[in-house]
């Protein structure tokens, strides 16, 4: 494997990229839900990252990641045609997919990513796929080509307005989900506050929800425990239990505190690599 | 037996940092003995006839032949001895526990201080280059490879992984080892911290399995981005599975999952393997706590504690619910960790993590104990003295409270057969699984244990393998 990145594009330009790497081993294993850990550098932290879809036969995975801490902006220096040092994958459970009707996959912000990779092996079950997603406006929407492509509705909501409802994902997804009572399932990949509301959303109409979590991990193998996460009063770890749990026994607050817990040292290294970096 | 008329019945003192430097700094805790204070301490042994040491040691080192031409002075031909059997002589002259192996049944050890074979072991490897082992060993320069018409995959690069590739190594068969972190080495780079077994070290002796025509492939997960299956389909002869037992147990206690809370293997494996002592010239964050309990009594407690405290945390207690004298770990560690300043609260057991208003980690409850009758381990059983508590306060907690089978690798195997807890059944002389070829030791075969002895597992298995695969010299 070169991991050798093939094709960057720059989707919100300074703030979310994707990046297709050869990685033929990872591609040909791979499944919807899966992600893998990447280290930028010699000195760098393990990062999990959602693989956004995969290419088995030209070799390839795409990732997509917002500029958020030191380690994703030292990706976002990388350039087409450069080497990740290290690319480990793919990881986690895959995704439950079956032929089972209606599914509604529900992505906001970078998550939309996921979703894709998901939504796309619901279409390949068989399953009729309504994509719903979210940002705060059009600018910032990812992946709408590519759902268009293959899923038979795509609905949007931008908090602004600017593209399709003015608003939540919640609020599309309360409307389609009174529509039509035989959606077998909705999957929610996102920021913790729209899985959270999602699963809210969903909790009366009784549909199957699956949210992914994007918790903190170190090997990313089920040695360590950093991704524990409580669902349904039990320890599970997100990186081999999971990343996908049923959302509607997930404890949200604990991962919401979790999730902050290395926020001083992560700002600490970002500061520093601005300076270094001179910006 | 005629005892040498100098005789010292002491054993030559090991070169330490003194405590209150070493509690905070990550170097080595020993330095290592001089050439002097080596040859010294191997002429104080005997010789004996029938050497009693080497039927303590795992991977059957000739022990009586290394540390005799040790103290005729000659190093190159101890090293070799050495090497003829164990594959990481830099790592086991300080990691393992020669108390109850090679030194525990030295025959000095009835009357005075065993001979100290593990400083000695230690100062031969350390002295020798071995970047060039596999001259050492072959006499060419390069390893060549006679026998590659078969090959060898191992899963997992710990010390039973490394083990079984010297080995194979050693007979001409190429050995491609499959690692699921980006580091070489397995709870040798991970788990033990720097102080008590250096990277470089680590490195050096993998270093030379390279050089010995080893292929080693990072970042490659058993059971995810390869199967045994694979492995037999790519035409692998034999599969050794020494991954080890690094899934961590937690107690099921109020409050686990609060914040400030790890496992041992989390807080070791940021500072060890992330480097996190050095943040943020290293990218992965540790936590700086300044009072902190570690739950256990073993070296995995020690390891964690006394890293604590070279962090610059005030107060580091040990919290063990039996007393001294049960404590798994070796007593050098133990003494190390007391010497260093580490605080043990003995008889007391975790009852309760409670956190702040952040749900950050801010106290815990422990139910104080009292030994009762000895259980099936031999040790008194720790009884909880009803309605007597205490309060520890304490900003983070760590579980060093055991490993089990990590299942990525073994759910994604049909056909393997799984003990009742959980680790993989192999033939116990053998080391072969119920799946044909493929062999398993160390950690994952007989649950967490020590460095030797899966190494001593890796051998065996090894032996079986290069017999089937009719490379045996």
């Amino acid at each position: 494997m070169s991991n050798k990145i093939l094709q960057k594009k720059a989707l919100i330009p300074g703030q979310t990229s994707l990046l297709v790497i050869d990685a033929p081993q990872i591609a040909k294993k791979a499944k919807p839900g899966n992600f893998v850990i990447l280290r930028i550098h010699d000195k760098g932290e393990r990062v999990p990252l959602t693989i956004a879809d995969t290419d088995p036969e030209a070799g390839t995975i795409t990732i997509v990641y917002l500029v958020v801490g030191k380690s994703s902006a030292l990706l976002e220096t990388l350039k087409e045609g450069e080497i990740i040092l290290d690319v480990c994958g793919p990881l986690g459970k895959p995704t439950h997919i079956e032929k089972c009707g209606t599914v509604i996959c529900v992505g906001g912000g970078t998550g939309i990513a996921a979703m894709h990779h998901i939504a796309k092996g619901h279409h390949k079950a068989g399953n009729h796929v309504v994509a719903i997603v979210g940002a705060r406006s059009k600018d910032l929407l990812l992946f709408c080509d590519e759902l268009g492509g293959f899923c038979p509705e795509l609905l949007i909501a931008t908090d602004d307005g600017s593209s399709g409802h003015k608003g939540f994902v919640t609020d599309v997804l309360r409307d389609r989900l009174e529509k039509d009572k035989d959606v077998t399932e909705v999957v929610a990949i996102g920021p913790v506050p729209m899985m959270e509301a999602v699963a809210k959303v969903t909790k009366p109409f009784g549909v199957r929800t699956v949210v992914s979590l994007n918790s903190i991990m170190v090997d990313g193998v089920g040695m360590c425990g950093a991704c524990r996460c409580n669902v349904g009063g039990e320890t599970r770890f997100a990186c081999v239990d999971g990343p996908e749990f049923d959302g509607h026994k997930v404890d949200f607050n604990e991962l919401r505190m979790r999730l902050a817990q290395y926020k001083n040292q992560e700002n600490e290294s970002m500061d520093l690599f601005r300076r270094e970096h001179g910006n | 037996m005629a005892i040498k008329k100098k005789f010292n019945p002491i054993r030559t003192p090991m070169p330490e940092q003194p405590a209150d430097v070493r509690n905070k700094n990550f170097k080595e805790v020993a330095l290592g003995y001089s050439r002097e204070q080596a040859i010294e301490e191997a002429n104080r042994c005997i010789q004996c006839k029938v050497p009693l040491c080497q039927k303590g040691c795992p991977v059957e080192i000739d022990i009586k032949s290394f540390v005799g031409h040790l103290a005729a002075g000659d190093v190159p031909s101890a090293y070799r001895v050495l090497k003829e059997t164990n594959a990481l002589p830099a790592v086991c002259g300080r990691v393992c526990p020669q108390e109850t192996q090679c030194e525990g049944s030295c025959i000095l050890g009835k009357k005075h201080e065993p001979v100290a074979i593990g400083r000695l072991e230690r100062f031969v490897a350390d002295t020798f280059d071995s970047d060039s082992a596999c001259e050492m060993i072959t006499g060419h320069t390069a390893c060549s490879l006679p026998n590659d018409q078969v090959k060898v995959a191992c899963i997992g690069s710990g010390p039973s992984s490394l083990t079984v590739a010297g080995y194979l190594a050693a007979r001409g068969v190429p050995v491609t080892i499959y690692e699921a972190l980006h580091e070489i080495g397995g709870v040798l780079v991970y788990g033990i911290p720097e102080f008590r077994l250096p990277k470089a070290v680590v490195a050096r002796e993998v270093g030379a399995l390279w050089a010995k025509g080893v292929t080693f492939m990072p970042n490659w997960v058993g059971g995810k981005t390869i199967t045994i299956q694979d492995l037999i389909d790519d035409g692998f002869d034999a599969v050794f599975i020494g991954v080890g037992a690094g899934l961590p147990w937690f107690l099921n206690i109020p409050g686990e999952n609060l914040v400030g809370v790890y496992s041992s293997n989390e807080y070791l494996t940021r500072i060890n393997l992330g480097r996190a002592y050095d943040f943020p010239n290293y990218d992965t964050p540790a936590p700086r706590p300044r009072n902190v309990a570690v739950i256990g009594g073993g070296n995995v407690a020690m390891d964690a504690a006394r890293t604590a405290l070279r962090l610059g945390a005030e107060n580091v207690y040990i919290t063990y619910r039996r007393t001294q004298d049960e404590m798994p770990a070796r007593l050098e560690e133990l003494h190390h960790a007391i010497e260093e300043g580490v605080q043990l609260e003995l008889l007391t057991s975790p009852i309760a993590i409670n956190g702040d208003e952040n749900s950050h980690v801010k106290s815990m409850t422990l139910q104080v104990m009292e030994l009762g009758e000895p259980d099936a381990s031999g040790r008194r059983r720790p009884v909880a003295v009803k309605g007597k508590t205490k309060e520890l306060e304490v900003d983070m907690v760590i579980l060093a409270v055991g490993t089990g089978a990590n299942p990525v690798l073994l759910e994604a195997t049909p056909g393997l057969n799984l003990s009742k807890s959980g680790y993989i059944d192999a033939n116990p002389e053998t080391g072969e699984t119920s799946i044909p070829n493929v062999f398993a030791g160390g950690d994952i075969v007989g649950g967490s244990a020590t460095v030797i002895s899966a190494m001593g597992a890796g051998r065996k298995a090894a032996k079986t393998i290069a017999e089937r695969l009719k490379v045996e010299l």
